[in-house]
């Protein structure tokens, strides 16, 4: 019998680890990446002669433990850097830094966010175990599955009673609230409000802004620079998969998806050729594979409706400056995690605008600068700064005055921050999130492929109907970041998703 | 005073007065003590302008627990719901939208906006409705504690995962999304046309401070729809001569039951002696014992003014802190000498009789909850316009008219600081001018207005902060959290004193639920029949 065949589409760090898993389980494995390399988010670019940034991600935060370990990452060439430390930028150079692993911060509020971070980090570790599962069902589990809840749920309520009642009022809370309770430092609590809605489209007053922090501390909280940049995690997953005989092909653009009989059949490429499999894996966006590549026959119209809702709406853009030298941030270490989130209402003044379409004129940021840790990515004196800006439109009426909107706001909060700064750029490229949607295919620019939300997490990610990677059109999977746990630079969808297709023997 | 009541209220606001009449009727003998020199909280109507009666804190009735007014015996006591029939929004360029209590009539008017909305709108009132029948029940019922491993809490929980068993998959789904999402993001889901969404939308802001782009405003609109007049669901009322008269046929009831009320005697401070409370210290010094102290007022002004902190465990007093109570609506009471033109409705037009709304798309209201946050009142507030002496004509001299306007967002304070005179009002003005911007010849109607913000709602009716709710109305303060999470029972860390106000489940509205489930509590704790109907769940 030979064995069973899989498309992947989509050669990002989650298609990728999906494939590596099912090929190392004896599936047939090809991946197709519209784009002319691997990795889509986790890659780096040259925007300017010799100047080389992470194209979108720059930081690796909560690579998943059980995706670097069977794809032999290290062995493959990648290199994480100890975690970094956050230096919570002043306008005055009296900074703050909050240490690497999340429990030390400097300035007057050191021991409150001491006692924050342990109450946070519990219940991080209580709801770690969800991230790594196939969301639960809610309606008639299994007994197998009823027995992981149960577990789970025992789980929690083990950590004592008072933790457990404090986990029932946080979990839905504004982190705004959080902040100001338990912190008197607006640095820090800037700092909280920022990590919390980094990546979505919340501001820190919008209930259900904190369980986004506990999610970031559940996938490991730690931040690190790979070794060669970002484009290194890419090329150790792309070789760990080659290892483990995936075909890999870039290039491939698919066009639909094919279905025969009421099954997904294959793909047919932008170029016209046709592709069958048996099985058919998205690493893409959920609402794009159903709206675009499968189309509304072979599917229920309710289920179609519901997929044309998945919110998309990316709120970051991404900054790349080329640097004639090193911009000085009144004396912060360069090689640590900059960020300028000088209160919860500076990021909530920068979050107002988005809603209406417009553009704040002092984003919030967090800033890396790759040549601050090693050679190769500006040319020799030179430097590049990498930023992600909060908060960016995804449509507004006129996208090129928005685009230098943002980028004078950005440049003005830098010049702040680093009095000097802008006599240094050489060069800016700015990636609002339509650029990022053209470049990376990310619907509305959006990382998590669509929005990291309390009403689209675990089983209601990305849809209720398909929350555990298998989709109502038999043959066809999801392994993306639209689904449970969601987007960032971790594998674990791609590695659930891998998990659930050799378990049902799908 | 030398008797010892079996329990004294505190705050003869509609829970406080529901909370006695229950345990008067089950033969306690209670005393309820009022600050002011009138019953009724903020469910209340006063002349404030010779031959005009203002409904001046709560406006309208929809949420008003049915088996109370049944139990109680209220339209016996002379309470009489007058349901209205819709009203309309403005559009900024002219004309309006009208809304109806009529479902198809509701539709016929969405289809002249927008023939696909009109479709969503079947779908949108079935979901809707769905998400209300879910949630009635839970209402008159006290949250269990998730923590807890008594039976009776390990009961309620089944009980309610049994409920929850009963839904489809989809239909969980669903609901989770409902309770947690924005109305904003959920109306996109049905409908294009602006001016219905803002119409929608307007349920899910009222009295929070929440924006309608804020997730957790969904579950405000549910709040605001699970109510009903004659049995229809989401529909709106007048209380015939204002709201005052849900309170005055309560204090009635209760006094027809052997209750007292006593008035323009605030209290003190709660007496605690070993642990438990033993009545309470009134102003002036009087004091008045008795077995229990039930208050309603809201649960900071009890515990953070009324209590010695040192009779409170620390954890406690922490939460209460934290408890949020951010006032965010203001109100005109305004006379009129005549019923004012609108220029976009037409001589005779029956929209008049419901709620008029000039706000006529979700970024409107945003934008006025943007001004909120920064500590600001909006230049474009929302209004919420009533003018209830359409329906009911004994609030005013024949010919007159008195206009209720609630207006969202207010905030508790300004820029950090008090409201001044002046601040209330220029408020006064711009809403004032908001209104006269579609109705020409509006100000010269005027008689008489009582602006009213925060600052006014905690001075008169004791609401902290000004919040309606005595709470604001999120996730992290509702059911089993609402208003300390070990503390949701209608029990206090202190024995024989207790909670019945609005800062505990379900929360805020003249609703009564918070004041019947507190006296079902400290009925069985007594092991006394509650004499109350079931709570129908029935639709």
């Amino acid at each position: 019998m030979t064995a069973r065949s899989v498309i992947v589409i989509g050669g990002g760090t989650n298609g990728l680890a999906c494939a590596h898993r099912l090929a190392t389980a004896g599936r047939r494995v090809t991946v197709l990446e519209a784009a002319p390399a691997m990795g889509g988010g986790a890659a780096a670019a040259e925007f300017h002669p010799g100047h080389v940034a992470p194209a979108l991600a720059h930081l690796v935060t909560g690579l998943d433990p059980r995706v670097s370990a069977a794809m032999a990452l290290a062995r493959h060439g990648l290199a994480l850097s100890a975690p970094l430390p956050t230096t919570v930028l002043a306008a005055d150079g009296a900074h703050r830094t909050i240490a690497a692993e999340g429990g030390g911060a400097s300035g007057p509020d050191a021991a409150a966010w001491a006692a924050l971070h342990r109450r946070l980090a519990a219940h991080a570790r209580a709801l770690a175990p969800f991230r790594l599962l196939p969301p639960p069902r809610l309606s008639r589990p299994a007994p197998g599955e009823a027995l992981t809840l149960a577990r789970l749920a025992l789980g929690l309520r083990r950590t004592g009673r008072e933790a457990f009642r404090d986990l029932l009022r946080l979990l839905l809370i504004n982190v705004a609230d959080v902040a100001e309770d338990e912190l008197s430092d607006d640095l820090l609590r800037g700092a909280l409000a920022f990590d919390a809605t980094l990546g979505s489209r919340l501001g820190p007053r919008s209930p259900n802004s904190l369980i986004l922090y506990l999610d970031r501390l559940a996938a490991g909280g730690t931040a690190h620079w790979p070794q060669g940049g970002m484009a290194s995690v890419a090329q150790a997953m792309t070789r760990a998969c080659a290892a483990a005989g995936v075909t890999l092909r870039t290039g491939a653009r698919v066009r639909r998806i094919t279905v025969t009989g009421d099954r997904a059949a294959g793909v047919e490429l932008a170029s016209g050729e046709m592709l069958a499999a048996d099985l058919v894996v998205s690493a893409i966006g959920p609402r794009s594979t159903f709206r675009s590549l499968v189309g509304p026959a072979p599917l229920d119209a309710g289920f179609f409706r519901d997929a044309g809702h998945i919110r998309s709406r990316g709120a970051a853009a991404k900054l790349h400056l080329a640097l004639t030298g090193m911009p000085d941030f009144r004396g912060a270490d360069p090689r640590a995690r900059l960020l300028v989130a000088p209160s919860v209402d500076a990021v909530e003044t920068a979050f107002n605008p988005v809603k209406y379409g417009e553009v704040p004129d002092r984003p919030v940021m967090e800033i890396v600068l790759p040549s601050a840790h090693e050679p190769g990515h500006a040319p020799e004196g030179r430097h590049t700064l990498s930023a992600i800006l909060q908060y960016a439109p995804h449509d507004p009426p006129d996208r090129e005055a928005a685009r230098a909107r943002m980028l004078a706001g950005a440049l003005a909060v830098l010049e702040d921050h680093a009095p000097g700064l802008g006599a240094l750029v050489a060069h800016a490229e700015l990636l609002m999130p339509w650029d990022i949607e053209d470049r990376f295919g990310m619907e509305g620019g959006n990382w998590h492929h669509g929005e990291l939300a309390v009403e689209r997490m675990l089983f209601l990610r990305p849809l209720p109907d398909c929350a555990r990677y298998s989709t109502p059109l038999p043959g066809l999977w999801l392994a993306g970041a639209g689904s449970h746990p969601g987007g960032g630079i971790t594998g674990t969808p791609g590695w659930n998703a891998a998990a659930r297709i050799i378990e049902t023997g799908a | 005073m030398g008797t010892t009541w079996d329990a004294v209220v505190i705050g003869a606001g509609h829970n406080g007065l529901v909370t006695a009449c229950y345990l008067a009727r089950a033969g306690l003998r209670v005393c309820v003590v009022e600050k002011n020199d009138w019953v009724g909280g903020a469910a209340v109507s006063r002349e404030l302008f010779p031959g005009f009666t203002y409904s001046n804190c709560s406006y309208v009735s929809s949420l008003f627990r049915p088996e109370i007014m049944r139990d109680l015996e209220l339209p016996r006591h002379g309470l009489q719901i007058l349901p209205y029939e819709g009203g309309a929004v403005f559009r900024k360029g002219g004309g309006y939208l009208a809304m109806f209590r009529d479902h198809d009539a509701n539709r016929r008017e969405f289809a002249r906006h927008s023939p696909r909305d009109a479709e969503a709108y079947d779908r949108y009132a079935r979901d809707v409705l769905r998400h209300c029948r879910f949630i009635r029940p839970l209402l008159m019922r006290t949250p269990p504690d998730p923590s807890s491993f008594r039976p009776r809490d390990i009961a309620e929980l089944a009980w309610l995962g049994r409920q929850v068993a009963g839904l489809s998959e989809r239909q969980i789904a669903q609901m989770i999304r409902f309770w947690t999402m924005s109305i904003a993001d959920f109306l996109d889901e049905y409908f294009e046309n602006p001016v219905i969404k803002a119409y929608l939308a307007v349920s899910a802001i009222i009295g929070t401070a929440l924006g309608p782009m804020s997730p957790g405003s969904a579950y405000v609109l549910l709040h605001h729809y699970m109510g009903d007049v004659d049995g229809n669901i989401g529909a709106w009322g007048f209380a015939r001569g204002g709201m005052g008269a849900i309170t005055r046929a309560l204090a009635s009831s209760l006094r027809a039951a052997g209750g007292e009320i006593l008035t323009g005697r605030g209290v003190e401070r709660i007496l605690v002696r070993g642990g438990r409370a033993t009545g309470v210290v009134l102003q002036g010094g009087d004091e008045i014992r008795a077995r229990r102290v039930v208050s309603n007022m809201d649960v900071k002004r009890t515990f953070l003014r009324h209590v010695e902190e040192r009779e409170l465990p620390e954890d406690f007093v922490r939460r209460v802190r934290s408890f949020r109570t951010r006032g965010s609506s203001g109100k005109l009471n305004i006379a009129l000498d005549a019923l004012p033109r609108f220029t976009a409705l037409p001589e005779g037009a029956p929209m008049i009789r419901g709620d008029l709304h000039f706000t006529d798309s979700i970024e409107r209201m945003e934008r006025a909850y943007d001004d909120w946050k920064a500590g600001r009142f909006s230049r474009d507030p929302f209004q919420d316009c009533m003018i209830p002496t359409t329906i009911d004509p004994t609030m005013t001299p024949p010919g007159k008219h008195f206009m209720s306007c609630f207006v969202q967002y207010a905030p508790p304070r300004i820029a950090g600081r008090d409201w001044t005179d002046a601040d209330r009002d220029a408020f006064g003005e711009t809403c004032l001018n908001q209104i006269a911007e579609y109705a020409p010849g509006f100000r010269d109607l005027v008689l008489h207005v009582e602006v009213r913000t925060p600052r006014e709602l905690e001075a008169e009716v004791g609401l902290t902060e000004g919040n309606i709710f005595q709470g604001e109305l999120t996730f992290d303060q509702l059911l089993f959290n609402r208003p300390v999470p070990g503390y949701a029972q209608y029990r206090s860390p202190i024995r024989d004193l207790w909670m019945c106000g609005s800062s505990t489940h379900p929360g805020g509205g003249v609703m009564g639920a918070p004041g019947r489930n507190a006296a079902a509590e400290i009925l069985r704790e007594m092991k006394l029949p509650a004499g109350m109907s079931d709570a129908y769940a029935v639709l």
